[in-house]
């Protein structure tokens, strides 16, 4: 069997010393009748059948070359430094554990704090905790702190925000107690926080210093989530006085991998650090006076406070926090700009150029973006058909989760990043156009 | 041992990595407005430097490739590295979630084969991918349920949750709203049945149970409090934690429950990664299917689509489809495998375990008669004459190279030292762990003083947790220095 250590002589000596003629003798506690004999699944492969049937499967996918690939809704293509997977596949981070002895787990804890120092850099707030799930979970559990911090029972929904995580929002309402608004009129003195987008799901600039303004002369908390590269020349959530912000974090250095595992993170001021879900990493010092790093402020936690916790994380992402740190520090503060900057220029050449085919026109003119935007054509699912056949993943149309929008009807979204280079953009615009 | 920050040792003087340039014309800028004014402090240095850190950080951890993880109800075997190749392929890592249906069918079928292969194991009818962790999964599972008697009509309130429980349960039970109501252990570590049906009443929604019960001891009378719980019209549900005790031997779905978690991170071998990602899978009943997160996969005419429709569903619980990597390996592990080897697998677990206990006889307590099944509960009171701590123990074991067991858990064992060797630990591994533990307890008897000091030889000694909560430092800043991180908030802002 693979994987499996022993021998049949181990076992025979295992069950010597437990006075055990069989294993059957230690299942005495398991009520007859529920007793099965085996699983009705097919027998084990050979490594090599094993895999040859993994990749039956894997070939049934269509993989679409990266510099082709004009799609965003919230993963993208992006450059991976070698660094990233190098480091992520080294097994004294991948088969860890959750660092509960310290001492042993240096490793991961320090890439933790690291991780926690460059998300609180990057959105210029105070602390940022050891990771969640993906964006949509970290809006969800911002949107708790706020209403936990508030005492208010209102959450409001600003704008275009991502509808898979509106609808993870809807989920935790749901359980949690708290009621989910969408429109800034319903904002009053129940209003516990303003979320919103910034870029929006379209890709289209928020007003976010004047939303934040308008909650704080709520008495609300301003609640942004983030696209983590476009802070490389964006204004991040500190810069205008939002008190959390969260965002997914799979541009950085994460495969798209059919949308996970990816990696949630969240940020806040300092006086909510105490309500932050999950585990947090401390700086500690030994009795030797050498500095390390621990869990810390566990008192929050589920396994302390069981059902009176912040949340019922205890896992989190880790690994997924660990490639964004190492993509973080290779990037270092010119990288990222560059390589935001790139995709800004590189999806305005594009939005200038679409805006000259026939039967294309920017859906919104008006408003800025960075390096995702919206178009609106005739019809979309022929000219997408077109594009798919000539080898080009995207955009992205964006009717089917607004039946109740008409204005997004025929909309479809493109992105750009430092993947899609000039050529690759020339050939989009042209099929398109032949389309 | 100890290595700088990557902070400490960047240099402002650095360039960035070179990268693509845009090469194309526009005039466009990002306004004024909404442009960053200060960079962010990222740490600038070259790749050289960037790959010795992270090399001279995973030195100073401990990990499963290299060292035996005791830990109790965590599962830490052996994570084939098959897995990690099926997860990389292009075919899976390079797909978006967004593609058309028809070019990710062999993803869809993944899935669809994983559920079909995780129901079988487990004894339910359907099964939702989407949940990240376990913790995840057991609240997926409590909205289920809600909205299964909401749907019915009735407003229930409670869960009833064993005070051996893990703290998720709990919590995730106050997540959804309920009421969490506390039932008893009796003296032979399982739930007082007594007491439950005590606890029962049409309040209460669920009650959640592992079994193998947190002491690693199934619980016999799990029949009976089926259909006790069934009777009020409550569901059970099933904590997956401690599923590798079962597979092949019974299932879940056969004891009665209708609501089960799997964590593919325990059970399914997928790496733990330093605290995750995992996955948390949760597989239902009949009754309970029609609340499923949505999307589910669906066969139809030979193909496999997603169904986002499902108008009773709970909706999403986290976006896409879930930890979709973390599916691959599991279903890699799963075929590789096999249903004889699952099997097999279980019961390796359950023989391991009783092996191990019945070598500890004599070095520490163990409060409750075997046979157990994949883990077991002893308790280091018998070293506390000596002054010697549950704590004290696993800072022993691991100065004597072993990661230390899960301590101080469940609560209801004084000094509880929870072990569980999985299927992947050789008999010579088992040995020398007893070994260790039996030098440890030698050591409180001969030199406790000495027991306290450790562990030495690791990167750090023991830390000082109580003054780094005190004043937390949770982030480097430039200026850093004994910076205190108060968290009395400012005036004008909202507070409670």
């Amino acid at each position: 069997m693979p994987y499996l250590v022993h021998s049949a002589t181990d076992r025979r000596e295992m069950l010597d010393a437990l006075g055990a003629d069989s294993l059957d003798d230690l299942l005495t506690d398991v009520p007859a009748g529920l007793r099965r004999d085996g699983l009705d699944l097919e027998a084990g492969l050979s490594e090599f059948e094993t895999m040859a049937r993994v990749r039956a499967l894997a070939a049934r996918n269509r993989v679409f070359e990266d510099r082709l690939w004009f799609a965003g809704g919230g993963v993208y293509r992006r450059f991976v430094p070698a660094a990233v997977s190098a480091v992520i596949s080294k097994p004294e981070f991948y088969t860890a554990y959750t660092p509960y002895q310290p001492e042993a787990s240096q490793g991961t804890l320090q890439a933790i704090f690291e991780f926690q120092t460059l998300i609180a850099e990057l959105t210029a707030m105070d602390v940022a905790n050891a990771s969640l799930y993906d964006g949509a979970t970290a809006l969800a559990e911002a949107a708790m702190m706020a209403v936990v911090h508030t005492g208010r029972s209102e959450v409001v929904l600003a704008g275009t925000v991502h509808p898979e995580y509106v609808e993870v929002l809807r989920c935790y309402q749901d359980g949690r107690g708290f009621e989910l608004r969408s429109g800034l009129e319903h904002v009053g003195e129940r209003t516990a926080a303003i979320l919103f987008q910034q870029p929006d799901f379209l890709g289209l600039l928020e007003d976010a210093a004047g939303l934040t303004r308008l909650a704080h002369e709520h008495g609300a908390l301003s609640v942004a989530c983030v696209d983590p590269i476009s802070l490389g020349i964006l204004a991040p959530p500190g810069e205008y006085d939002a008190d959390i912000a969260v965002g997914e974090g799979q541009q950085l250095g994460l495969a798209p991998s059919y949308g996970g595992p990816h990696v949630g993170f969240i940020a806040c001021r300092r006086e909510l650090m105490r309500r932050l879900p999950g585990r947090l990493v401390g700086e500690a010092h030994d009795g030797r006076g050498r500095r390390g790093y621990t869990l810390t402020l566990t008192a929050r936690e589920q396994h302390i406070r069981r059902e009176k916790a912040t949340s019922n994380i205890c896992t989190n992402h880790s690994l997924c926090a660990l490639a964004a740190s190492v993509y973080l520090t290779y990037m270092g503060p010119d990288g990222l700009r560059q390589v935001a900057e790139v995709g800004h220029q590189r999806a305005h050449a594009l939005a200038e150029r679409l805006a000259d085919v026939p039967g294309v026109e920017l859906a919104f003119p008006d408003r800025q973006f960075v390096n995702e935007f919206p178009v609106r054509m005739f019809h979309v699912e022929h000219r997408l058909r077109h594009l798919r056949d000539a080898g080009i993943l995207g955009g992205l149309p964006i009717g089917r989760w607004f039946p109740d929008r008409p204005e997004l009807r025929d909309v479809v979204t493109f992105c750009c990043t430092e993947v899609n280079d000039p050529a690759a953009i020339d050939l989009l615009v042209q099929e398109l156009g032949r389309a | 041992m100890t290595e700088p920050l990557s902070f400490e040792k960047s240099r402002a003087s650095l360039p960035g990595p070179r990268l693509p340039t845009a090469g194309v014309e526009t005039s466009a800028a990002l306004p004024e407005e909404h442009r960053r004014r200060r960079p962010p402090a990222l740490p600038r240095l070259s790749e050289p430097e960037i790959m010795r850190h992270y090399s001279r950080l995973a030195s100073m951890n401990y990990s499963i490739s290299e060292q035996f993880y005791p830990l109790g109800s965590c599962t830490m075997k052996y994570n084939p590295v098959l897995n990690e190749e099926a997860a990389r392929l292009p075919g899976f890592a390079g797909l978006h979630p967004y593609q058309d249906e028809e070019t990710t069918q062999g993803a869809l079928e993944l899935m669809w084969l994983l559920e079909r292969a995780l129901c079988a194991v487990v004894g339910v009818e359907r099964l939702t991918l989407q949940p990240a962790a376990g913790a995840h999964g057991e609240w997926t599972a409590l909205r289920m349920i809600q909205a299964y008697h909401r749907a019915n009509g009735e407003d229930r309130t409670e869960i009833i949750v064993p005070d051996a429980a893990h703290g998720t349960n709990p919590a995730s039970a106050a997540l959804c709203g309920f009421r969490v109501v506390e039932v008893r252990s009796g003296p032979d570590g399982r739930v007082d049945v007594a007491d439950l049906e005590a606890k029962l009443s049409n309040r209460v929604a669920a009650l959640m149970l592992t079994n193998p019960n947190t002491l690693g001891l199934f619980e016999r009378q799990i029949l009976e409090m089926a259909e006790m719980v069934h009777a009020t019209g409550a569901k059970l549900y099933y904590d997956g934690a401690n599923l590798n005790a079962l597979m092949g031997i019974c299932r879940p779905g056969d004891m009665g429950f209708d609501a089960v978690h799997l964590n593919l991170h325990k059970t399914f071998t997928t790496p733990h990664g330093g605290g995750g990602p995992g996955a948390g899978p949760v597989g239902v009943k009949a009754d309970l299917v029609p609340f499923l997160p949505r999307p589910t996969v669906e066969r139809q005419n030979g193909g496999f689509r997603l169904d986002h429709g499902r108008p009773q569903s709970i909706g999403r619980v986290r976006s896409f489809y879930g930890n979709f990597g973390m599916l691959v390996r599991a279903f890699t592990y799963i075929v590789a495998m096999g249903g004889d080897g699952l099997t097999e697998a279980s019961r390796d677990a359950i023989l391991a375990a009783n092996y191990l206990r019945k070598t500890l006889e004599g070095i520490l307590d163990l409060p409750h008669d075997g046979p157990c099944m994949h883990e077991f509960v002893a308790s280091a009171r018998n070293l506390g004459p000596q002054g010697i701590r549950a704590l004290d123990v696993a800072k022993g074991l691991l100065e004597r190279g072993f990661y230390a067991p899960t301590i101080y858990f469940p609560l209801i064992v004084p000094e509880a030292v929870m072990i569980e060797p999985t299927e992947t630990e050789s008999k010579a591994t088992l040995d020398a762990f007893a070994a260790a533990l039996r030098d440890i307890a030698e050591t409180a008897r001969q030199d406790p003083e000495e027991l306290h000091a450790e562990p030495r030889s690791l990167p750090v000694g023991r830390l000082d947790e109580v003054a780094a909560a005190r004043s937390p430092v949770l982030r480097w800043r430039p200026d850093h220095g004994a910076e205190p991180e108060s968290d009395q908030g400012p005036t004008g802002r909202p507070q409670n």
